[in-house]
């Protein structure tokens, strides 16, 4: 046996393929779409995930026993609220011109609907150590496809990946642009975001025939 | 041994193979196919979906032997070579062959494109899926390389007719299914993705980016301007052209939409062949015509300021903006594409009139974006099932009604 039994391995490779929380359960679709423009938000969005629901489902999970079932939901904002603000101030304090890329989407994390699913649908009925694997392959998940969109999001719309520019200078007319090559203005807007999810949910459930819904 | 033979004998050489339905496409695109019926009760008639496109097509031919020659005439009068035309429509300075070699060998190239790239993933996605190859694509197609300006680059073409095909249509299942117009969506794709190829005063006529390079590189030449009228109207400029010049098409614009004469020629074939809808041709050129009317009411009446950017939009006199911009072409040919309308006779009234009222609001309240008539339709697809919806409710409703009058 290695370092995770196979049941626990599950809980974290599980949300990367199958049961993905953006492409197959369809959620925290709105930030997906909004902060993918560039490949660094992406990722900065990403970690902060990563860091929100492995933190927060350890804590519900530690408190699942003793949080009265009326108020569940008012506990988990708490907790969302606190771990997001800590998020919020650390960007702000070492990356303040990301956080101001990020601005609203990072205070928005605490409405992400991956979290508050994660936390009534496994922390409140599993011990600390599962739900932090399942808060680390949830957030893995999430974060796996906000990096593929913003990867191509960036490229193409931009030429650039994390700031540098790849394809050549757009203005000095270098590399691919030497030939007449223009970026695409289109991908950096929301809609094309939509269009690049969409396409990334097509490949996956054509690859896989077991998730393609009855109709 | 005929053509017809041949292709008959590939057919079922590559029957059961996975280039069946190519073939077929091959086939049945020349000819009628040889398992037709031949007796008993059926009625047959030729007017498969096949050949209502090609009538369609019949009916842009005359806006891309029109585009050719304007092509070439914008040319030399922007470069200062000719003077304008003066002797109307069938005057000789316009029609000549020098115009129109120019224009062809431009445009040819948009049409080979158009057809090559949007049939070979038509041809894909048939063999891929193991369908018949669809044949919506023959008339979108022809449409593209009409509503594009004639300098575009061949690539962003490629990229967009890809992005149309398989974004605008294959997704919902191909032809017949699609909700969005795919020649439209082809447009706004390159709208959105490349704008300073689909608006500005360079794009519109041959050779003025190659002229503005050459001045950015340091050559001594005048810069050639060749707005649109919409373009200039927008920036509230005085419109050089004369509404004969408009009506006729003398005018810079995308390659096929420019001759309101021709396309409303194109428009009455379509009506008496019984393929393009005359409800919404008329309704959406009646809705256009109100809120021009309106439009020239509140300039008018001076509620809109005579420095405001929306006043010379606003004060163009109502029909002129059937004559300007694509207007006449997106209604003629695009709104009434049967797949994207309404279905209902009276659903159809209420979606052309929304077609043309939009079109010159947007035209009017949005400088940047200012080929109205492309939105407006496309807005208008979206809405096409629910007007529908709303439609056939009303006519149940009211069908109920009768028959609780007739029981008690």
């Amino acid at each position: 046996m290695g370092l995770l039994s196979k049941k626990d391995a599950q809980l974290i490779t599980d949300p990367l393929t199958d049961n993905n929380p953006v492409t197959i359960q369809v959620l925290g679709i709105c930030s997906a779409l909004a902060i993918t423009a560039e490949l660094e938000a992406s990722l900065v969005m990403a970690i902060s995930v990563l860091f929100v629901l492995s933190i927060g489902n350890v804590v519900i999970s530690l408190m699942r026993n003793i949080i009265p079932s009326k108020i569940r939901i008012i506990v988990q904002l708490i907790v969302v609220a606190a771990l997001v603000i800590v998020v919020d101030l650390v960007l702000k304090a070492f990356a303040y011109e990301l956080s101001k890329t990020l601005s609203v989407f990072v205070g928005l994390i605490i409405t992400n609907c991956i979290i508050m699913g994660r936390f009534e649908a496994f922390a409140l009925a599993n011990g600390p150590w599962k739900a932090f694997l399942d808060g680390i392959g949830n957030s893995l998940g999430y974060g796996v496809i906000l990096i593929i969109v913003g990867f191509f999001r960036e490229l193409l719309g931009s030429g650039t990946l994390f700031g540098i520019p790849v394809l050549g200078d757009p203005i000095a007319k270098t590399g691919l642009y030497s030939i007449g090559y223009e970026n695409n203005g289109f991908i950096i807007m929301p809609p094309m975001a939509l269009i690049v999810l969409g396409i990334i949910i097509w490949i996956q459930r054509s690859r896989n025939e077991a998730l393609i819904e009855e109709h | 041994m005929g053509l017809k033979q041949n292709l008959h004998k590939l057919k079922e050489k590559y029957e059961g193979t996975k280039a069946a339905p190519a073939f077929n496409a091959l086939h049945t695109f020349l000819y009628t196919p040889n398992d037709t019926t031949h007796n008993g009760t059926h009625i047959k008639a030729v007017d498969d979906l096949k050949r209502t496109m090609n009538t369609v097509i019949l009916a842009l031919i005359p806006l891309v032997i029109f585009g050719m020659f304007n092509a070439g005439y914008q040319h030399h009068l922007a470069f200062g070579d000719i003077q304008a035309v003066t002797g109307g429509f069938f005057s000789s300075e316009f029609w000549t062959l020098d115009n129109f070699m120019i224009g062809f060998w431009k445009i040819l190239p948009l049409i080979i494109i158009s057809y090559g790239v949007g049939l070979g993933v038509e041809f894909i996605f048939a063999i891929i899926k193991g369908h018949e190859v669809e044949e919506g694509y023959l008339v979108t197609g022809m449409l593209v390389p009409l509503i594009v300006p004639i300098d575009i680059p061949l690539w962003m073409l490629s990229v967009a007719v890809i992005f149309g095909v398989v974004i605008g249509k294959e997704v919902f299942g191909g032809t017949g299914m699609n909700i969005l117009n795919p020649a439209l969506t082809i447009r706004a794709f390159l709208f959105f993705a490349y704008p300073t190829w689909m608006s500005g005063d360079k794009v519109w006529v041959n050779g003025a980016v190659e002229r503005s390079n050459e001045i950015i590189a340091g050559a001594k030449v005048d810069a050639i301007s060749g707005e649109t009228l919409l373009g200039t109207l927008a920036q509230g400029k005085e419109v050089v052209y004369s509404v004969w010049d408009m009506f006729y098409g003398f005018i810079p614009g995308s390659v096929g939409e420019t001759s309101t004469l021709l396309i409303l020629l194109g428009g009455l074939f379509l009506i008496f062949s019984k393929i393009g809808s005359w409800r919404i041709m008329l309704s959406a050129t009646l809705g256009a015509l109100a809120m021009g009317l309106i439009f020239n009411g509140i300039a008018d009446a001076g509620w809109i300021a005579e420095g405001s950017k929306f006043y010379t939009l606003m004060s163009t006199t109502f029909w002129h903006h059937l004559l300007i911009g694509g207007f006449a072409f997106g209604v003629v040919y695009m709104a009434t594409d049967p797949v994207t309308a309404s279905q209902t006779n009276k659903g159809k009234w209420i979606y052309g009139f929304l077609i043309g009222f939009m079109s010159i609001m947007i035209r009017v309240f949005n400088p940047a974006y200012p080929e109205g008539v492309m939105l407006a339709i496309l807005l208008m697809n979206v809405f096409a099932p629910t007007i529908d919806h709303y439609v056939v409710q009303g006519n149940v409703k009211k069908r109920l009604k009768r028959i609780k009058v007739k029981t008690t």
